[in-house]
């Protein structure tokens, strides 16, 4: 079987393109842990923290100095027995709020967290309102003589051919 | 007819918020950058470091419990705002006869000794985190941050920034003559 030319050079572009598709992880082999359940965590725990001189990528995504730091320190909390919640309050400890990409729910952040919903809730109640208020459309007004004729002479007349003096309805 | 009239109004007070919102982001200082430090207010995290000099005892936490405020200071050779602030930390320490701590953070020790050597060592005791473990527990986020820690052994001050002269003039000063 003798594959087109073109059908072979597709593919080996794609080939050559293939290590610039792959996402780049930030996280290095070295950090890694050997236990895959308890690297898997740590890669979810590091999804959470913000890495804290980047404004706005994880920790997971991040290849900053300090990033890597909190990585390795989640990976040892983690193999020293910690819960996910605990790793995250150790780095809530040391950075604050701030290293949590998720904001969490408190009486500073109730704006944060109500405040689009209370507009969306307003602004439903406003139109709702304004809706009843309306008033009902007027019935329509019954068709004079004149163009009752014309409709008849519309339906009466073969289908597709309109008689001239309908032509301005 | 009159709540009707009262709805035109509703885009100026709109306006009217997101101005106050806007006047007071520029006038307050407020830095939305910031990340803040949760380290203000609570006892200083554990200071444990390898000397950097040979022959200096290496860094305990019985440095932060001497009976007066020091300054905690984290630098590194490759760090130029580090640089920029060297200066000022000389005076504070030969003129002013404030005890600093100097920390090399992420700094291999020869390269931070050869730094301090052209420049001048303005710490009392100075150490080095290689791989930023310690500097973790302090909240560390980059270099040069600087830490006041009070006669109790207080965080009262967190600069996540170069320290400059308004710094020392507004902020660490007036704390330190109160607490003399």
């Amino acid at each position: 079987m003798r594959l087109p030319r073109a059908f072979v050079g597709a593919c080996l572009m794609l080939l050559l393109a293939l290590p610039v598709l792959a996402p780049a992880f930030a996280v290095e082999p070295s950090e890694m842990l050997p236990d895959p359940a308890l690297e898997a965590r740590a890669r979810e725990i590091s999804r959470e923290l913000r890495c804290v001189v980047c404004q706005n990528q994880s920790v997971d995504d991040s290849n900053a100095e300090v990033a890597h730091d909190i990585r390795r320190a989640v990976r040892e909390r983690l193999v020293a027995g910690d819960s996910d919640s605990q790793v995250l309050d150790y780095m809530v400890a040391r950075y604050g709020d701030y290293v949590l990409l998720k904001p969490p729910f408190r009486m500073r952040t109730l704006i944060l967290w109500l405040g689009a919903p209370l507009v969306l809730l307003l602004g439903g109640l406003g139109i709702w309102r304004a809706a009843l208020r309306r008033p009902p459309t007027a019935a329509p007004t019954p068709l004079s003589e004149e163009e009752k004729k014309k409709v008849e002479a519309l339906l009466d007349s073969k289908e597709g051919v309109i008689p001239s003096e309908a032509r301005d309805l | 007819m009159k709540s009707n009239r009262l709805l035109y109004l509703l885009p100026l007070l709109t306006l009217a918020i997101l101005a106050g919102f806007f006047g007071w982001s520029l006038l307050s200082g407020r830095d939305p950058a910031s990340i803040g430090s949760v380290m203000v207010g609570r006892p200083a995290p554990r200071l444990a470091a390898p000397a950097l000099l040979p022959g200096q005892p290496a860094l305990t936490d019985a440095l932060l419990h001497s009976g007066k405020p020091v300054l905690v200071n984290f630098f590194a050779s490759w760090c130029t705002p580090c640089l920029a602030e060297h200066p000022l930390l000389e005076r504070l320490a030969k003129r002013d006869g404030i005890t600093i701590i100097g920390i090399a953070w992420k700094n291999k020790p020869e390269e931070a000794r050869a730094w301090l050597e052209r420049l001048g060592n303005p710490f009392a005791q100075v150490g080095y985190d290689l791989d930023g473990k310690m500097a973790l527990d302090w909240g560390l986020s980059g270099v040069p941050e600087t830490f006041l820690i009070d006669a109790q052994g207080i965080v009262r001050l967190h600069f996540r920034a170069p320290l400059l002269e308004k710094d020392v003039n507004e902020r660490i000063m007036p704390l330190l003559k109160a607490g003399s």
